[in-house]
């Protein structure tokens, strides 16, 4: 119970200093929209039908939805950094709430944030050319927050053992682009090279893309953009468990750090 | 019945080769204001750290309020407050919002608050800034709403490290009238580190810390009495000819630095009329003054607080800069 309102404070926290930064809102948005507008329209004209019966913007929509949720949930974690920085984790580290209901928060808090970025993206499916039911956007919404909550806690424990924001910065780099442009985001995963074919199933966020993409374009686990791992072909489900075993163990590792730190 | 609120065995705090707190033990009592005096790097914020359940114990115990630090850390927690040296407020949050933060973290009920956060930020008078954000307040300001927040959740012992650091005389002393005033108040134990010998004076009791080691605890005016006697500082013309008349004349070994020279005496008002009459060297000024902590440290350690600290900064300065150059 009293876990549970830490969660809550911690999140409430982050939800705050959203709210009243929102023209960081504008920011995060405009990167993603630049690559669906500016590249989506671009190359659909030029590359025809990817099969399924989908142009380019349309394939990548739900990739960039997917590219949003990630970017903004995994450099979430830069807040716990910050906060070192600036003093006022001590003020959290001091408070009787338990390490592990920071972390928790921390997560839910990147994700909640993400999961409303991702849904602005959304609202521009009719300019592509997707057409999304309610229905359907009630399905996609807790996917984008599994992916959104699994890469924010990656992002949280990540921030436990760094120290500097600089550092942080450096790391996010350099994982977020090789996950964004190895998970499908762009292109479509089957016949690319082996050795690309075996980092796009190492990565998290493949699964994540997958699942929104299917739910997204209505189509079926065994069409070009589904994934298969291993000779399985991963049905929605198979890829949701992937995801969610890998936010699991990722939240689990991050309260640990959290709570080992002095 | 406990009679303390604190109480500390025989701590020992380690960090890979260095003792940052060599095996040191106290108590204080309810309502009490003891202070941590010393020099920087003495052990003082690495002692509140574990206090406060953010460090360790390498070894030795401690209770807080009836807690024990290490096996009931929650309980500790909501039992003090704290200020820290450095800010620790979000200042991407108003005032306000930083309060009611630490307000619902520290289950402070609903009822209450409001108007105890009222309370609070009229007490250290920024209810008029409450919507403010942090970033635009001063650093005076800062403090202070770290104090409201401190006291917030009215904690049985609040913990103050180096409370007054860097800010000007006038806040200063504003912010100990609020402590002394919250001590008579609210009935809490003060604990604080620092190393401003007017600030000290102000505790009931005072442990000198120094390299880690407890060298003397007590209280104020007691602590002065170690050094028993009145001081007197001379400026003469000719310093070496007056030490050696002053070895000669009244056999006592006096101390030389760039404002003259200092030695004690028992009973100054009665000393220096006479020494003023009979001296051969020429005096160009003289002072008499009661010992003040900064001699009772001087005495036990046989250095100076003020250098020390330059010395240590120095050290940390210089540790720094290899760190940063790996």
């Amino acid at each position: 119970m009293n876990n549970l309102r830490g969660v809550y404070i911690i999140w409430y926290r982050d939800i705050l200093r959203f709210w009243r930064d929102r023209v960081r809102m504008i920011g995060m948005v405009s990167l993603p929209l630049l690559f669906l507008f500016v590249f989506g329209s671009g190359l659909s004209s030029r590359m025809g039908l990817l099969g399924a019966g989908t142009n380019f913007a349309q394939f990548i929509f739900p990739g960039i939805i997917g590219m949003t949720v990630l970017m903004s949930s995994f450099m979430a974690g830069v807040s716990v950094v910050w906060d070192r920085e600036f003093g006022f984790l001590k003020e959290v580290l001091v408070a009787p709430i338990s390490r592990a209901s920071v972390a928790g928060g921390k997560t839910l808090g990147a994700a909640t944030v993400a999961l409303i970025q991702g849904a602005v993206i959304l609202l521009f499916a009719p300019l592509i050319g997707v057409s999304l039911s309610p229905h359907l956007v009630l399905m996609l919404l807790p996917l984008m927050f599994l992916l959104a909550a699994a890469m924010g806690s990656f992002g949280v424990l990540l921030a436990t053992r760094i120290r500097t924001i600089e550092a942080f910065q450096a790391v996010m780099q350099m994982l977020t682009f090789p996950m964004v442009f190895l998970s499908g985001v762009f292109f479509p995963l089957q016949g690319v090279p082996t050795w690309m074919s075996v980092l796009t199933k190492i990565n998290p966020a493949t699964y994540g893309i997958a699942t929104i993409r299917q739910v997204v374009l209505g189509t079926s686990p065994s069409s070009p953009f589904g994934i298969n791992l291993l000779g399985h072909t991963m049905s929605l489900w198979d890829n949701v468990a992937v995801l969610a075993a890998f936010g699991a163990t990722m939240t689990l590792l991050a309260m640990r750090s959290f709570g080992s730190q002095d | 019945m406990d009679d303390y609120i604190i109480k500390v065995e025989n701590l020992v705090k380690k960090f890979g080769q260095l003792v940052a707190v060599n095996n040191i033990s106290f108590s204080v009592v309810p309502r009490e204001i003891f202070g941590f005096l010393g020099p920087n790097g003495a052990g003082k914020t690495t002692t509140i750290n574990i206090l406060c359940t953010l460090s360790r114990p390498t070894s030795g115990r401690a209770i807080v309020n009836g807690y024990d630090i290490v096996r009931q850390q929650s309980q500790v927690r909501q039992s003090i407050g704290l200020v820290f040296q450095d800010p620790s407020l979000d200042d991407r949050l108003s005032g306000l919002q930083n309060l009611r933060f630490h307000a619902l973290v520290y289950h402070v009920p609903a009822s209450v608050r409001e108007q105890r956060i009222e309370q609070v930020l009229k007490m250290m008078e920024l209810w008029d800034k409450r919507h403010g954000t942090v970033r635009t307040y001063s650093g005076g300001m800062k403090r202070r709403l770290e104090l409201a927040r401190g006291l917030l959740h009215y904690p049985k012992v609040l913990f103050l490290d180096e409370p007054t650091l860097g800010l000007d005389p006038q806040t200063r002393n504003r912010i100990w009238e609020y402590i002394l005033e919250l001590r008579e108040r609210e009935g809490i134990t003060i604990f604080l580190t620092t190393h401003y010998m007017d600030e000290a004076d102000k505790a009931d009791r005072i442990a000198i810390i120094d390299h880690g080691k407890l060298v003397a605890m007590d209280t104020p005016e007691r602590l002065k009495r170690i050094v028993g006697k009145d001081i007197i500082c001379v400026k003469t013309g000719n310093d070496d000819q007056a030490a050696e008349e002053i070895r000669l004349r009244y056999q006592i070994e006096a101390r030389r630095d760039s404002n003259g020279l200092t030695f004690e005496v028992a009973s100054g008002e009665e000393f220096l009329p006479t020494f003023i009459k009979e001296f051969g060297t020429e005096i160009l000024s003289v002072s008499l003054r009661s010992p003040s902590l900064d001699d009772v440290f001087l005495k036990l350690t046989g250095r100076e607080i003020r250098e020390e600290t330059t010395d240590a900064f120095k050290a940390m300065f210089r540790q720094h800069g290899r760190h940063t150059r790996r």
